[in-house]
C-alpha cells in the first residue's frame, strides 16, 4: 500500500503560499520550486508527495481519496459539502461569500430575485434561509458583469478586497460568511496515516 | 468441480465469507421482499441515507417501494422477540449515487440484534463488524464512539437545539478550530465546553484515551457511557475511539461504528445501536447492527 503521504494543493497564488508553509513546518520538495511542468513533486526521504489541482478540485481529490489530504477554500466545502475531515484554519487566502449589486439597488421583495453566481448551492442556502424567492443564473466566471447588463439584480461571489467591484460600480449588498484556506484530510486515510496527518496538522498550526 | 470458488469474483466471495461468520455466530438469513409500502419510508426518511426513493403503484393502487434501505424493514416485521432476534442479510437497495445524481443497485450485506440486548451482544455485534473488515483486508481499523457521551456533555451546555446539531456537525468534521471559535463567540466557558474540545481531538486506542475520557465530571450517565465504551471495545482489535462518527441522534443512541479499509476513501461498515428508531415504530425492543458496503472493494481486491 502507498505509504506516502499525498497532498493536493491549489494551483496558484494560494498554493504556492501554502506550500511555502509546509516547507517552513519541516515538509519541504525542493523540486517543487523548479520551472517545468511537472505535476507530481516527491520527497523520498519524509515520504510525502504534493500535487498542483484546480482548487475547486482539491476537496474531490481528498473525498475520493486521491490526496490524504489538502488545502482547499471554505467556500468550496461549503458549496460542494465533501465527506472529508476540516483539520485546520491556516488563516491565508482570507475573503468573505458577499451579496453585491449596483451601487443604486434597492431589494424589492414584490419580484423574484434574480442571482447570478458561481456558487449555486451557497446562494439557494442563504437566499432560502430568509424565505426569499430568487432565480438562479449559474455562470463560470466574470460574475460582475451580470448585473450591470442586466442579466442579474445581484450576485453572489467572493469578495477579497473590493476593488473590482467598486471598478464596475457595484458594491457590496452584505458579506454573510468569511473564508479562508482549510487543511481537509480523507477520512479513511486518516485512520491509517494518523501520525504523519496529525504531525502536518500540529506542525503547521504550530505557525499560525 | 474442484476451482468453483475460483469463478467467484472478489465481492461475491466475501459475501460468501460474511455468511459463513454470521451463520456460524447463530445468526438466521433474513430474506425479504424487493418492495415495501412507501408509506414505511416516507415516515422515516431522515433515517434514509438518501431521501429519494423508486416509487411504483400496485395493481390494487397502493404506492410501493423498491427498498432504499434493509433495516426498516427488519424492524417493522420484528414482533414476538424472545431474547435477542439474531438476523443477517444480504440485499438489493436502490439509492441515489452522490456522484451521478442518478439511482443506482447497491449489494449490501449486514445484521441487526433486535430484543433484549444486552452489553454481551454489544461486544458480539462489535466483534463481527471487526471480523467481517478482515475479512476484506488485514488493514482495517473499526472507529467506535458512544453517542451518549455527546449527549450528556451536549445537555450541559447553554446551547439551542440547532446550536448542538452544529456542534455535532463539527465533530463529524473534526473541526477542532470551527469549534473553539463557536464558544469564543458565545463566551461559553465550562467544563462541558473542556469536554467537547477533548472529545473533538480524541483519537486513539481504548487504553490511549481511557484517562482523558475519565477526567471529566458530567453526569452519572456521562461516566456510565465512558465505562461501557471503554469496556466494549476493549480487546478489539484495530478498534479505535473516535467521537467523528455521529449518527443521527434521533434514531440512535448508545454505540456507533464505522469501519475502514486501508486504500478504500470510504467507511465499508457503518452500524450503531438504534433504539430511538424502534420507540418511534413503536417497537417494545432495544436494537444494534450494522451494514456493509462492499460497492468499492473490487478496486483493492484487483482482478
Amino acid at each position: 500500500m502507498d505509504k506516502f503521504l499525498n497532498v493536493a494543493l491549489p494551483k496558484g497564488r494560494l498554493g504556492e503560499k501554502v506550500y511555502d508553509m509546509f516547507e517552513k513546518a519541516g515538509y519541504p520538495c525542493p523540486s517543487i520550486k523548479e520551472n517545468n511542468r511537472k505535476l507530481i513533486f516527491e520527497n523520498q526521504k519524509l515520504g510525502i508527495r504534493f500535487f498542483w489541482v484546480k482548487p475547486s478540485d482539491v476537496a474531490i481529490y481528498v473525498e475520493r481519496g486521491a490526496a490524504d489530504v489538502g488545502v482547499a477554500g471554505k467556500d468550496i466545502l461549503v458549496e460542494y459539502k465533501p465527506d472529508v475531515y476540516e483539520l485546520a484554519d491556516l488563516q491565508m487566502g482570507k475573503c468573505s461569500m458577499c451579496v453585491a449589486g449596483k451601487k443604486d439597488f434597492v431589494d424589492n421583495r414584490n419580484k423574484t430575485l434574480r442571482v447570478a453566481t458561481k456558487f449555486v448551492n451557497i446562494a439557494k442556502e442563504y437566499y432560502s434561509s430568509q424565505g426569499r424567492d430568487i432565480d438562479i443564473i449559474a455562470l463560470n466566471g466574470s460574475i460582475e458583469l451580470a448585473p450591470i447588463l442586466n442579466l442579474s439584480d445581484v450576485i453572489v461571489d467572493i469578495v477579497e478586497t473590493g476593488t473590482t467591484l467598486k471598478e464596475n460600480d457595484l458594491e457590496v449588498v452584505e458579506r454573510f460568511l468569511p473564508i479562508s484556506a482549510r487543511l481537509i484530510a480523507n477520512k479513511s486515510s486518516f485512520k491509517f496515516k494518523t501520525e504523519i496527518i496529525e504531525d502536518v496538522r500540529k506542525k503547521l498550526t504550530d505557525l499560525l | 468441480m474442484d476451482n468453483i470458488l475460483s469463478v467467484l469474483t472478489p465481492e461475491e466471495s466475501v459475501y460468501l465469507t460474511l455468511r459463513a461468520l454470521y451463520s456460524g455466530y447463530g445468526y438466521k438469513k433474513y430474506r425479504m421482499a424487493k418492495f415495501e409500502e412507501y408509506d414505511l419510508y416516507a415516515k422515516n426518511k431522515d433515517y434514509l441515507v438518501s431521501e429519494n426513493v423508486i416509487t411504483f403503484t400496485d395493481t390494487d393502487g397502493k404506492l410501493m417501494a423498491l427498498k432504499p434501505d434493509v433495516t426498516l424493514s427488519i424492524v417493522k416485521n420484528s414482533k414476538d422477540v424472545d431474547g435477542v432476534m439474531k438476523v443477517y442479510y444480504d440485499e438489493n437497495v436502490y439509492r441515489v449515487s452522490k456522484g451521478t445524481k442518478s439511482f443506482k443497485e447497491i449489494m449490501q450485506s449486514g445484521l441487526e440484534c433486535i430484543g433484549a440486548v444486552t452489553q454481551q451482544t454489544v461486544q458480539e455485534v462489535l466483534l463481527l463488524a471487526s471480523k467481517s473488515l478482515e475479512v476484506i483486508s488485514d488493514s482495517f481499523v473499526l472507529s467506535v464512539s458512544h453517542l451518549d457521551i455527546i449527549k450528556e456533555v451536549l445537555k450541559t451546555l447553554p446551547t439551542s437545539e440547532s446550536e448542538n446539531s452544529l456542534i455535532i456537525k463539527y465533530l463529524s468534521e473534526r473541526n477542532l478550530p470551527a469549534i473553539k471559535a463557536f464558544f469564543d463567540e458565545k463566551g461559553i466557558v465550562s467544563e462541558g465546553k473542556d469536554a467537547i474540545l477533548s472529545i473533538a481531538s480524541l483519537y486513539g486506542s481504548p487504553k490511549k484515551v481511557a484517562s482523558e475520557l475519565k477526567k471529566f465530571k458530567i453526569s452519572e450517565s456521562y461516566d456510565f457511557a465512558v465505562s461501557e465504551l471503554l469496556s466494549v471495545t476493549d480487546n478489539l482489535e484495530n478498534a479505535v475511539i473516535d467521537f467523528s462518527v455521529v449518527n443521527d441522534l434521533s434514531y440512535y443512541n448508545g454505540i456507533a461504528f464505522k469501519g475502514f479499509i486501508e486504500g478504500v476513501p470510504t467507511s465499508v461498515i457503518s452500524g450503531g445501536e438504534y433504539d430511538n428508531l424502534m420507540k418511534k415504530m413503536n417497537k417494545p425492543y432495544k436494537a444494534i447492527g450494522f451494514a456493509v458496503y462492499l460497492d468499492e472493494i473490487s478496486r483493492i481486491k484487483g482482478e
